[in-house]
């Protein structure tokens, strides 16, 4: 027979479980609709730039002269690795830790991380993985500025030749349920190709290749900026769907919890109203 | 009379959205008057005031540094952070101001890299001035 005082403590201590996990989940919802947001109010200057490189790139005198826009042969790799600071969501930090782990083992060549982000970073360090730097606690609603020296590193070393491709693994968006870990090439820059809507012949101030020049980093970093700001969200719907769950668990638990006390409740009414019976009928 | 529309966009925001009839930009060959009907052209900005004439009014905006693409009734500018003179935060421009200043005359110090700092100190006073121009013109 459970002990009815143990019993209802266990159902307050649910009883508040469940209280923060739905406190949780609606944080991480009003969280994630505004990382959805800022990563929208990007999206003009992502198409603008994406186009106007792939028209500058299409020159054919210009072709492939800038170094960021260059192959060549690759001996070191480096993977910009974008994780939560935090758990509590479910199984993202383990997909994304197994698809980096997994993207390593099939590489040939030496592969370097710079980890975003405490879970990736730890990961990285617990397995012995080359960490040529790390930023964490970014927080919930970084600014452009904030993700700029992440594509410094990057841009600086390349440029020096110390790594010859860079990659990005992030939380790819793609729904609030579904969030996949997904593999993307920084560097070398490879334009879109995107068929040129009007044939402008534009006049380049100062002159193409500097333009090209100036606007290569800037897509690097922006799309840095935009693979943060989806790994917030994919964070943020992941932790919301994995409280969502935690509470109805516990609610479950409750109900459960809550029969188990009547009974027990029940009885021992029962046996209380037997020695009663049984007292007066022993006096009679 | 033809229009022109402008977009200023940040990679964080659409700043500035709007049918005009001229735009006065500070390209990294000197200033740049833009009306209707212009040239395609590509151009990379420097930090400077941006000034848009619209219906008789001038709108006037610090940016600091990007690119304005031209073509016959667009102009689009990406810039790297731009603000309506509304919007800038004087004390917030003050601070970096002062920072970058100190930095330059503290020169040799590790890391001082003199491009940055100057950088840095023309945007903080390409803040400073749109800020006080647009001050001055509505208090009189």
């Amino acid at each position: 027979m459970p002990d009815i005082r143990k019993v209802k403590r266990r159902i307050k201590g649910v009883q508040n479980i469940a209280k923060i996990t739905r406190a949780m989940e609606m944080i991480a919802a009003s969280k994630m609709r505004k990382a959805q947001e800022r990563g929208l109010a990007g999206r003009p200057y992502s198409e603008k730039i994406q186009q106007v490189i792939a028209d500058l790139a299409a020159l054919p005198d210009i072709g492939l002269q800038h170094p960021l826009l260059q192959r060549r042969p690759v001996e070191k790799v480096a993977v910009v690795h974008v994780t939560p600071d935090r758990g509590l969501c479910g199984g993202l930090n383990a997909n994304l830790n197994r698809r980096l782990a997994g993207f390593i083992l099939e590489k040939k060549s030496a592969v370097s991380v710079v980890a975003v982000g405490r879970k990736g970073r730890d990961f990285s360090h617990r397995n012995g993985l080359e960490v040529s730097a790390e930023f964490i606690q970014i927080g919930d609603h970084p600014g452009f500025l904030e993700t700029l020296p992440i594509s410094r590193i990057i841009i600086d070393d390349y440029s020096k030749g110390e790594i010859d491709m860079v990659y990005i693994s992030y939380a790819q968006f793609v729904s609030t349920i579904v969030q996949r870990p997904a593999m993307k090439q920084l560097l070398p820059v490879e334009p879109a190709v995107i068929p040129r809507a009007e044939n402008v012949d534009y006049l380049y101030e100062p002159g193409a290749i500097t333009v090209l020049g100036g606007l290569l980093p800037r897509f690097v970093e922006m799309q840095i900026y935009h693979a943060i700001l989806e790994s917030i969200a994919s964070e943020q719907s992941a932790r919301m769907v994995a409280m969502r769950n935690a509470t109805d668990s516990a609610n479950e638990l409750i109900g459960d919890l809550t029969l188990l006390y009547n009974k027990a409740r029940q009885e021992a009414i029962t046996r209380d109203l037997l020695d009663i019976t049984g007292g007066v009928a022993a006096l009679e | 009379m033809a229009s022109l529309k402008v977009d200023i966009v940040t990679a964080e925001r659409v700043v500035y959205s709007e049918d005009v009839e001229a735009v006065i930009a500070p390209g990294i060959e000197g200033q740049l008057g833009i009306l209707p009907h212009h040239a395609p052209l590509m151009t990379i900005l420097q930090a400077g005031e941006l000034v848009v004439r619209r219906g008789g009014q001038e709108d006037i905006m610090a940016i600091t540094g990007g690119f304005l693409e031209v073509r016959p009734d667009r102009v689009i500018i990406l810039a790297d952070a731009a603000e309506r003179a509304e919007e800038i935060d004087i004390a917030r421009a003050e601070a970096a101001k002062k920072r970058a200043e100190e930095r330059i005359c503290a020169r040799g110090a590790p890391g001082f890299d003199p491009a940055r700092c100057e950088a840095s100190l023309r945007r903080a006073m390409t803040r400073l001035t749109v800020a006080e121009k647009v001050r001055r013109r509505r208090r009189r």
